[in-house]
């Protein structure tokens, strides 16, 4: 497979009948230079040494010393990182941070922190060839880029302190933020030094540190740089930024994808004190149609809202259910598919098998129900425009935003916020929620109101607003030969296509979205006959989007679910017989030996507190992916009580993602995508009945809760690969491996998710 | 217009008495760090303690906190319990994306006042009102367990 389309995850169709054109964007020449953008994302995966020019010295910083577009250090010795990436809770920031500060030998309680702002120029990601944070590729991407960033700095620090001082730069060291001359004792901190570094030239090369100079990248527990302002209050988010007399705009969304607003009485709303106006919009392919209510407070707005009466037009809304998308989509499966996978021969593999399983598999809808539900903050000029978001792909949302409002992309500012969450929805492919807010500035500019609007969606208007990870359904035979080896597996699977109908062409291969595909096109296992093809339906009006893994969500569940089915049948131990499956994969078979032997798995399971005269059963499950470079294992434990209820127990994950930048933040990162794994294991599901999303909040889109969270162990496999992606890795292994020890302990197969309350 | 009495300070609000607490602070008080989540009591993002109980701010009015105190993430340090939870959160990096961090503490230290010393059921039972879609919940128990050590 493509390098970089395990890096990069997709999007879908928006409406019905209205498949969301990037043809908006060909009116103008940006296009061209964006798509090229896109294009370049193939070429992306070597990194550029390519540091941007220094930045412009801020008025009144006149002090500060910038050598690249990457950092600067102030008067005050204070090092400032700017983050090309977004802060999400991933730990970007402490990333970005780390690779700069270990080349400087800044002192890490004296670096900070900005976002940048939005120049594909100076902060593309190198992975994707346009400036945006996704597919877990922010340390991939700026390993060597970042580090560079610091090393010129560095060289630059010392070549002052040594002009200063009259001796050979050779002589001098830098620890901690303080440049030394051992020879005569004299000392210098990065402050003192960065008035005359600033005028120094800027060198085309400098020399990285070997692995065994390091002293911050590995170090076990380097702090947070966002957790300070995450725990008194002061971080701010979109929902907390203002601006002098905005207003905010709360909206009516149709309550079935792809409506449009026939005619609505905005008299009860605009009797309400304090709403300001009630702005109609019309919607763009790429985003809702609604009528906003702009008022100056949210809680007003809401009101406003809420006092709304609107008549839609639902002549081209979506009006199927989850239901007939299965029904579709089995139908779909009676027929062979686009090739994704073909190695061997499939039928003569099937031909005779010793046992045979034929097993349906499927995953729902599913929300990324972030806990900051999408806002934005717009400010309309003449001319040009300025958004306020934890902003997770500026290049693409710049291009959208000038392509609705006629104006060339370097006219769109977006200013970085951190985002409460996010799991892909932010990254919106169609720039959704963007689109939305501008058109709600751009109908209040028509009533001469120039006032910043922010946009808030309240839980139901995220959770119903669409942009789902897609319904999945997998059919598969898995032929055993005598000896209980696979001889063929057979995999046809259907779902909407994230990436097809929006210019990311790059993205299909002959036909096959990649991103469908991914983490089971391919499945490591040792198979001499294995088939994957896949249907993709385009009459689907429901919008969908990556989601925290992307294909591995389902392609995770599906293949190490038939795996160890397979090995059930063949009566072998499901780790035994996956490690001897895995000859060709040193670095699954790493991760599976790892967390296998953490859990102790060949000792038999401890009984559980109730014990077995109660009818309780215990279970313990296996599961291995890769995705996005990275490989986790994960242990699953669980105790099954008489009646069905049951608990996850303790969960053990290793993880091998090369260099472990911040072992720290892969451990967080791990225990958070096991957290995210069970939650859409145990009750996530988002279902349409005629057209309509039957969630709205988190009552009816249960997630995972405190009471609910196992113990969980992580171990980092040391490594000196070079270092991927931890952010969604850790997601994909848990529901095959919790799904796997329920049916260790109760011989039941799951394989529809949600799992539910009960096994029974 | 009411009178709250926030952090020690009795301030006014603009706006009608069945305003929840919630947008009071954002929006009235300009005190942010109180979050909104869900609109429905069903994440505790918005969590504040009202005279030392936590509720859930999206959906308490106004007019419920007449006369008495409320204390929200920004006074999160005025209590010996607030101030070990803010330096267990810190030591163990709980926080990802944040956003849910301030409800989290102040539920955390509502129970540790009452309750300094919880067993892992006494946080389940005083946590479970608030969702983290991160799942720093494994962070959260081991800080409340910290925290209490000091207390």
């Amino acid at each position: 497979m493509n390098k970089f389309l395990k890096l990069f995850p997709g999007r879908s169709p928006v409406h019905a009948g209205k498949k969301a054109e990037i043809v908006n964007l060909s009116t103008n020449l940006q296009r061209r230079r964006f798509m090229q953008g896109v294009g370049g994302l193939t070429l992306g995966v070597g990194l550029s040494p390519l540091l941007g020019t220094p930045r412009a010295l801020a008025a009144g910083k006149a002090e500060a010393f910038a050598p690249n577009a990457f950092l600067r250090i102030g008067a005050d010795g204070v090092v400032t990182v700017i983050s090309k990436h977004l802060e999400m809770g991933q730990g970007a920031y402490t990333g970005m941070a780390t690779l700069v500060a270990e080349e400087l030998d800044a002192d890490w309680s004296r670096v900070r922190v900005e976002g940048a702002p939005a120049n594909t120029k100076l902060y593309a990601n190198l992975a994707f060839g346009a400036q945006g944070t996704g597919g877990s590729t922010a340390i991939a991407n700026s390993f060597e880029q970042m580090r560079r960033a610091g090393a010129t700095a560095r060289a630059m620090l010392v070549a002052a302190a040594a002009q200063k001082w009259n001796v050979p730069a050779d002589s001098l060291t830098i620890s901690n933020g303080v440049v030394t001359h051992a020879a005569s004792g004299r000392k210098a901190g990065f402050g003192e030094l960065a008035q005359a570094a600033a005028k120094l030239p800027v060198p085309a090369d400098v020399k990285l540190k070997t692995p065994d100079q390091y002293k911050l990248i590995g170090k076990q527990k380097l702090p947070r740089q966002d957790t300070a302002g995450k725990t008194d209050g002061t971080a701010i988010f979109t929902q907390d930024f203002k601006l002098p007399g905005m207003l905010v705009a709360v909206v009516a969304h149709p309550p079935r994808f792809g409506a449009k607003v026939k005619s609505f009485d905005a008299a009860k709303a605009k009797a309400i004190p304090g709403v300001v106006a009630v702005v109609p919009i019309e919607g763009t392919p790429h985003s809702m149609a609604g009528v906003a209510v702009l008022a100056k407070n949210t809680w007003v707005a809401r009101q406003g809202r809420d006092a709304l009466q609107v008549q839609w037009d639902e002549t081209r809304a979506y009006a199927k259910g989850s239901e007939q998308i299965l029904a579709q989509y089995r139908e779909a499966l009676k027929q062979p598919g686009l090739m994704a996978r073909k190695d061997g021969d499939i039928a003569r593999g099937l031909a005779q098998p010793a046992k045979l399983i034929e097993a349906e598999y499927s995953v729902p809808f599913l929300a990324h129900a972030a806990m900051e539900p999408m806002n934005c903050l717009v400010k309309l000029g003449n001319g040009e425009c300025e958004i306020w978001n934890g902003e997770q792909w500026q290049t693409v949302d710049q291009a959208r935003v000038a392509g609705l409002l006629g104006i060339p992309p370097e006219k769109v500012k977006l200013n970085q916020l951190y985002a409460g969450g996010s799991f892909g929805r932010r990254a919106n492919p169609q720039s959704d929620y963007l689109l939305e807010a501008v058109q709600i500035a751009q109908g209040a500019k028509k009533q001469n109101i120039n006032a910043p609007v922010k946009m808030v969606w309240t839980r139901e208007d995220d959770m119903r607003g669409g942009y789902y990870r897609p319904i999945f359904l997998h059919q598969m035979k898995l032929a055993l030969d005598a000896s209980g080896r696979p001889q063929a597996l057979h995999v046809r699977m259907a779902g909407q296509s994230i990436m097809k109908g929006i210019g990311f062409d790059i993205m299909i291969k002959d036909g096959v979205d990649v991103t469908s595909v991914e983490g089971m096109a391919n499945l490591p296992y040792d198979i001499p006959n294995l088939q994957v093809e896949l249907h993709t339906p385009e009459d689907v009006g429901v919008p969908i989007q990556w989601f925290r893994s992307v294909g591995s969500t389902q392609n995770g569940f599906a293949g190490e679910g038939i795996i160890d089915e397979a090995a059930v049948l063949a009566g072998k131990d499901p780790v035994a017989f996956r490690r001897d499956l895995l000859s060709h994969h040193a670095r699954h078979r790493g991760v599976l030996e790892l967390a296998a032997a953490k859990a102790e798995w060949d000792k038999p399971l401890a009984p559980g507190k109730a014990g077995a005269a109660t009818g309780e059963r215990r279970g313990r499950g296996v599961a291995v992916h890769e995705a996005f470079g990275s490989f986790v294992a994960q242990v699953a434990e669980v105790t099954v009580a008489a009646d069905g209820t049951y608990k996850v127990d303790r969960i053990v994950c290793a993880v091998d993602c090369g260099v472990a930048v911040n072992p720290d933040v892969i451990r967080a990162q791990m225990e958070g995508g096991i957290g995210y794994g069970l939650s859409l294991a145990l009750s996530g599901a988002i279902t349409v009945k005629d057209g309509v999303v039957e969630q709205s909040n988190f009552h009816d889109y249960t997630v995972l809760r405190i009471n609910q969270m196992p113990k969980i162990e992580v171990y980092i496999v040391p490594s000196t690969e070079k270092p991927t992606g931890v952010g969604e890795p850790g997601t994909p292994p848990t529901a095959p491996a919790v799904v796997n020890a329920l049916f260790q302990a109760t011989g039941k197969r799951i394989r529809t998710l949600p799992i539910g309350d009960k096994v029974v | 217009m009411a009178t709250l009495n926030v952090n020690g300070k009795n301030l006014s609000v603009n706006g009608s008495d069945d305003m929840p607490i919630l947008w009071a602070l954002r929006d009235e008080l300009n005190m942010t760090g109180t979050k909104f989540g869900c609109g429905m009591a069903l994440c505790g993002a918005c969590t504040v303690l009202l005279d030392g109980t936590p509720i859930r701010s999206c959906v308490t009015p106004v007019s419920v906190a007449k006369g008495k105190k409320i204390t929200t993430v920004e006074a999160l340090t005025s209590s010996p319990a607030g101030k070990a939870v803010q330096k267990a959160w810190r030591e163990l990096d709980v926080v990802q994306c944040g956003y849910c961090q301030s409800g989290q503490m102040m539920s955390a230290t509502a129970l540790l006042t009452s309750n300094p010393h919880p067993t892992d059921a006494d946080i389940d039972a005083a946590m479970s009102g608030n969702v983290c879609r991160c799942a720093t919940y494994v962070r959260i128990r081991a800080a409340i367990h910290e925290a209490g050590k000091t207390l």
